[in-house]
């Protein structure tokens, strides 16, 4: 595979390492885990969720759980695009008014609702909006939900993205983005965990 | 989009459905590649798989990833304690369906099913024991966001007895569950 392995990369696992060999013995979800990201990021078909927009999302979605290697990685990646430098600026501009911490949220009205934790709901700026358009505000905003409140998510979600111009596998694939990304960034973090207390 | 469902308001161990609020494929519709997609053809039945399989390289990625850090055995956690990592990070993340799936599992590979049922009932605080109660932490200090996963979590994983292979288990699980919390949550609701 010509793709580094990004989880490795990201933690910093060098070959050979204590957790390298821990990891080899989970040789099917540490290669699947790879392809994850690989279908997500060099998908065979984007017609539904552009490059540039994943490579946004992407940045957004990581650098809402604060400054990481992962974040930089995003971060670059989306400077790299082709046409991504130029919303670099507006994505950290839209972190800075999202962050937050999570999760928190309403479950559905009964014996739960006195877990209930009120929390920010983010919506984008209109400057925002006006740099990264109506279909980036839409999944910007959406993946804010599920980054720090998935529990609010309702159907009327689905119809703000659909009314955006996002079609049904469109929403689909931002949805395992996003979930994707939260999964990501924990197996880098805890991994990193481990190797720094190893040291 | 579904018409209306009977959600469950609650954490249950009970069996629940799942209903997507925007459109799953049609059986008739799905080919090779979405059957490949969907890793096991029986799956061809399921709404959440139906709709998952709109983009089948990510699905089948996905679910392989899945499978190994669950179901590969060999050596490592314990399948209980896998179990246990994912209902906790569901009771946490609040994906009353995903908690109801893997409290069932906990209970059957750990025969401690009353214990289950409390970090169900009295959240991710309920005193499970020692060894217990250090993965659930552990997994909720994954889940948090930003994520709360320190040293502290990792001598409290070690004094409880598990060695390095076992808390990369704990990550991974707990981990995981926070990608299938997400989809769960975001594209359906649970039914009773």
């Amino acid at each position: 595979m010509s793709t580094p392995d990004i989880i490795d990369m990201l933690a910093g696992i060098k070959p050979g390492s204590a957790l390298d060999a821990i990891r080899a013995r989970r040789l099917q979800a540490r290669e699947n885990a790879q392809k994850s990201y690989l279908s997500l990021f060099e998908p065979i078909d984007a017609g539904d969720f552009s490059l540039l927009e994943r490579a946004a999302v992407a940045a957004f979605v990581t650098g809402l759980h604060g400054e990481s290697p992962v974040a930089a990685f995003y971060r670059e990646k989306l400077a790299a695009n082709a046409d991504g430098a130029r919303l670099v600026e507006a994505i950290a501009a839209e972190i800075a008014r999202g962050e937050t911490s999570g999760p928190y949220g309403s479950f559905p009205a009964g014996p739960l609702s006195v877990e209930n934790a009120a929390g920010l709901i983010y919506r984008m700026s209109a400057e925002g909006k006006s740099v990264l358009g109506t279909r980036l505000a839409a999944a910007l905003e959406h993946a804010h939900l599920l980054v720090f409140r998935p529990r609010d998510a309702a159907s009327a979600d689905m119809k703000a993205l659909l009314a955006a111009g996002w079609s049904n596998t469109g929403i689909v694939t931002l949805s395992q983005l996003v979930a994707f990304l939260s999964f990501q960034a924990r197996v880098v973090s805890g991994l990193r965990a481990l190797a720094a207390v190893n040291a | 989009m579904s018409a209306a469902v009977n959600p469950p308001v609650a954490f249950t161990q009970d069996e629940l459905g799942w209903v997507s609020w925007i459109e799953p494929l049609p059986e008739a519709e799905l080919t090779e590649r979405h059957f490949a997609g969907l890793v096991d053809r029986a799956r061809a039945k399921s709404e959440y798989f139906r709709l998952l399989v709109r983009d089948p390289e990510v699905l089948e990625a996905r679910t392989r990833t899945d499978k190994d850090i669950f179901y590969n055995v060999a050596d490592g956690l314990p399948r209980a304690e896998r179990e246990l990592a994912a209902a906790a990070t569901s009771r946490y993340n609040g994906c009353i369906y995903c908690a109801s799936v893997h409290a069932r599992f906990a209970s059957t590979y750990s025969k401690r099913r009353e214990d289950v049922q409390r970090l169900l009932d009295e959240g991710t605080g309920a005193d499970l024991g020692g060894r217990w109660n250090a993965v659930v932490k552990a997994s909720v200090a994954l889940a948090a966001t930003p994520i709360a996963f320190g040293p502290d979590n990792i001598e409290a994983l070690r004094s409880a007895g598990l060695d390095d292979a076992e808390i990369v288990d704990v990550i991974n699980g707990a981990s995981f569950f926070n990608w299938a919390n997400r989809l769960m949550l975001s594209l359906g609701e649970p039914s009773k």
